[in-house]
């Protein structure tokens, strides 16, 4: 079977790809695109590590066949920074030591940015249930959601 | 495997009644790229629904609801005049998976997957849902109760697939609730679902009702006689008494590392006994 040609946008970028039909857009972003910041952990959509956006929906990388993703736009971690210039919410990860190993890191970024776009002002069990589908196995989570929490307040006041 | 993503339910339905192999339609992929994955299944086609544009709607008909057959949890729950007229159809999509699963997974997947534990598919039986089924012979439409027939194995025949889902016009007074038991606060399959719906008088007086479990046997269980020990009363302790004992009687569960049979069988009636109590509740306009 021939690969397919797919046209798609990631992070505002267009981009061509071919990949095979059983490919999930999680491999396609990875192995054929060189954009491994986004992580495959489970690879079953339990644990959120490859979190991603579709026509800016939240979901998991690893349930979407990158055939998929003909005409979509697609957003990953590395369109979160401006340039150098970090994301509020990757600044207060960093104050906060809000990650150890790192691997779960970016899907708890792309997914809490997701969150404070629909809600900026979130109640912790908001936070929390949200992001209950990424997993951590280094922080106990209490720093991931205090550096949400935060994030969103400052956003909230114009501090950043 | 080839993958197809056509803009048509004809189109898609002579592409799957087509494939000489296994075919699947796919819609929010929560389950089917899970099985690929494990190798359980082993696709020859695949057919991507969400390019047909009926299938991504939520819109009235015949005085109810239509849900499109790839329309996801997420979007249910953006709808609030969909989540007001049935808030029990709109809790149980909420319960499926993480914020990033109920972005994808759909109503119509989570009954065609047939899992025991599926957290919709109670839901949509109390609602008295219909599943409208497109195939190579044209269209029908099922009560969604007929859609599993055992674990994992649903009753749809080769070519067809779910266009949507129908939920019927709500008479008056008329509310609906799903509640499961989990042994943590998210992310769990389900030990127990009870979905049910009721319609009161102006006095009060339960004039219809439905009840359905998940999870206490292979397919969704209709309690039939938990329905007939509510309707006519006001849903006094007696009454609910009746209905929790008629759950735990229709109960025909497994044991496993979630809940043994006599713990589950107890949690059917307990949470039948809540569900309606809050169905009742929103009926009356009280939550």
């Amino acid at each position: 079977m021939s690969s397919i040609h797919v046209t798609s946008a990631v992070n505002g970028d267009p981009v061509e790809f071919l990949c095979e039909p059983e490919e999930t857009l999680l491999d396609v972003l990875r192995d054929r695109l060189g954009m491994t910041g986004t992580k495959e952990g489970c690879g079953t959509g339990d644990c959120g590590a490859c979190s991603i956006t579709l026509d800016g929906r939240l979901v998991c990388a690893c349930l979407v066949m990158g055939a998929e993703a003909e005409g979509r736009q697609i957003g990953t971690i590395e369109g979160m920074a401006d340039g150098e210039t970090l994301h509020p919410l990757q600044k207060k990860f960093l104050e906060h030591a809000a990650l150890q190993c790192g691997i779960c890191t970016p899907g708890f970024l792309v997914a809490a940015k997701s969150l404070l776009e629909k809600n900026p002002d979130p109640t912790e069990e908001e936070v929390r249930y949200w992001l209950a589908g990424n997993l951590c196995r280094c922080t106990g989570y209490d720093k991931i959601i205090r550096a949400v929490m935060d994030t969103a307040e400052d956003m909230r006041k114009g501090n950043v | 495997m080839r993958f197809e993503a056509p803009e048509t339910v004809e189109a898609a339905v002579a592409l799957l009644a087509g494939e000489a192999g296994t075919a699947f339609p796919l819609s929010g992929g929560t389950d089917l790229l899970v099985q690929m994955r494990s190798g359980r299944i082993a696709p020859d086609l695949v057919v991507d629904t969400k390019r047909i544009p009926a299938l991504r709607e939520i819109a009235r008909e015949a005085g109810g609801w239509r849900i499109g057959a790839a329309v996801s949890g997420a979007e249910i729950n953006e709808h609030a005049e969909l989540v007001a007229a049935w808030p029990g159809i709109a809790e149980a999509a909420n319960l499926v998976g993480s914020t990033q699963v109920a972005g994808r997974a759909t109503l119509a997947g989570n009954l065609c997957t047939s899992s025991p534990a599926a957290d919709t598919v109670p839901a949509m039986v109390a609602a008295g849902a219909l599943a409208r089924i497109v195939g190579p012979a044209g269209k029908r439409e099922i009560p969604v109760e007929d859609v599993p027939v055992g674990v994992q194995k649903n009753s749809l025949a080769k070519g067809e697939m779910v266009e949507c889902i129908l939920l019927p016009a709500k008479p008056d007074r008329s509310s609906d609730c799903y509640l499961r038991f989990i042994p943590r606060t998210e992310m769990d399959i389900a030990v127990v679902g009870c979905g049910v719906s009721v319609t009161l008088d102006e006095g009060g007086t339960v004039t219809a009702a439905k009840v359905a479990l998940g999870a206490v046997a292979p397919t969704v269980v209709v309690v039939e006689d938990g329905a007939q020990a509510i309707i006519g009363t006001k849903l006094d302790d007696a009454a609910l008494d009746a209905l929790a004992k008629a759950c735990e009687a229709a109960c025909n569960p497994i044991d496993d590392k979630r809940g043994t049979v006599e713990f589950r069988t107890e949690v059917a009636g307990t949470l039948a006994r809540r569900a309606v109590k809050i169905a009742a509740d929103r009926a009356r306009g009280v939550v």
